[in-house]
């Protein structure tokens, strides 16, 4: 009973908080409105009982990404100043377009039945996650990990190196 | 069935943040608000390869590496786009579509 609730607050939350992102008007707020998104979606985890996962989603998507983006708000513009938004045309022509594919995802999704997985305990705790990362074995992770691993490194070079002022003595 | 929550709800969920991220991809005009919908894209689509893992096929874990790759991947990803969202605000004092667009030709 508490776990619905909590999940139907939690999907409230997702919704019209990912709607006011998408349509305030002051770009700050609708970072903020951003950060109740993703801390929704932890609690989702949560629910689901991914303890790890709701974590690297606290840590990461709402302690380091929405810092990144507010910070690159305040450097790019002013608090009060309002965002530009589609004309009116564009706007409802993108909403017809976006109504109508989430109503036939949404046909699609509770048309289909879905059997779950029955009296499999999960079982899942860090340790497996952290085991499995790291493990070269079957069902091992090691390459990925090591490809995100140097994805992030050439992105990080990458971003230093795009926004580095460039010498005054070239002009 | 877990905690008489069927899986189907957490697809709802999932999809009509989707629609919403590409609502607000299509309909903003500022480079951050627009970065801001792709975040919201990639979220959704988390809470799928969640949502999958823990109630199809629960012994595996195949549903929590997809996800930590794609929040590495997006990581990534914001950090070069606010770099050159940076950059480009010094080239042209202003992040809005409408006003960068002498790459055009």
């Amino acid at each position: 009973m508490l776990n619905q609730v909590m999940f139907f607050l939690f999907g409230a939350m997702i919704v019209i908080f990912s709607l006011l992102t998408v349509t305030s008007r002051k770009v700050l707020r609708a970072a903020v409105y951003l950060l109740f998104v993703l801390i929704s979606t932890a609690g989702l985890y949560f629910a689901l009982n991914y303890n790890f996962l709701a974590a690297v989603q606290l840590t990461v998507y709402a302690g380091g990404i929405v810092v990144l983006i507010i910070f690159s708000i305040l450097l790019t513009s002013h608090v009060s100043e309002r965002a530009v938004m589609a004309p009116l045309k564009e706007s409802l022509l993108s909403a017809l377009a976006t109504v109508a594919g989430a109503i036939l995802t949404l046909i699609t999704i509770l048309k289909f039945v879905f059997v779950p997985a029955t009296g499999v305990d999960p079982h899942q705790n860090i340790t497996d996650v952290g085991n499995a990362l790291v493990s070269y074995n079957r069902d091992g992770y090691a390459l990925p990990f090591e490809v995100v691993s140097v994805l992030l490194l050439a992105a990080m070079i990458g971003a230093i190196v795009v926004a580095k002022k460039e010498k005054i003595s070239k002009k | 069935m877990i905690q008489n929550i069927p899986l189907s709800y957490y697809l709802v969920i999932s999809t009509l943040m989707f629609f919403i991220g590409i609502y607000g991809f299509l309909t903003r005009r500022n480079l951050i608000t627009m970065l801001m919908s792709v975040e919201l894209i990639l979220n959704s689509v988390n809470i799928n390869f969640v949502a999958f893992n823990r109630y199809l096929y629960p012994q595996q874990l195949q549903g929590h590496f997809f996800m930590l790759i794609v929040i590495a991947v997006a990581a990534a990803e914001a950090a070069v786009a606010i770099a050159i969202i940076i950059n480009i605000y010094r080239n042209f004092k202003s992040i809005d579509v409408e006003n960068v667009d002498e790459m055009k030709y």
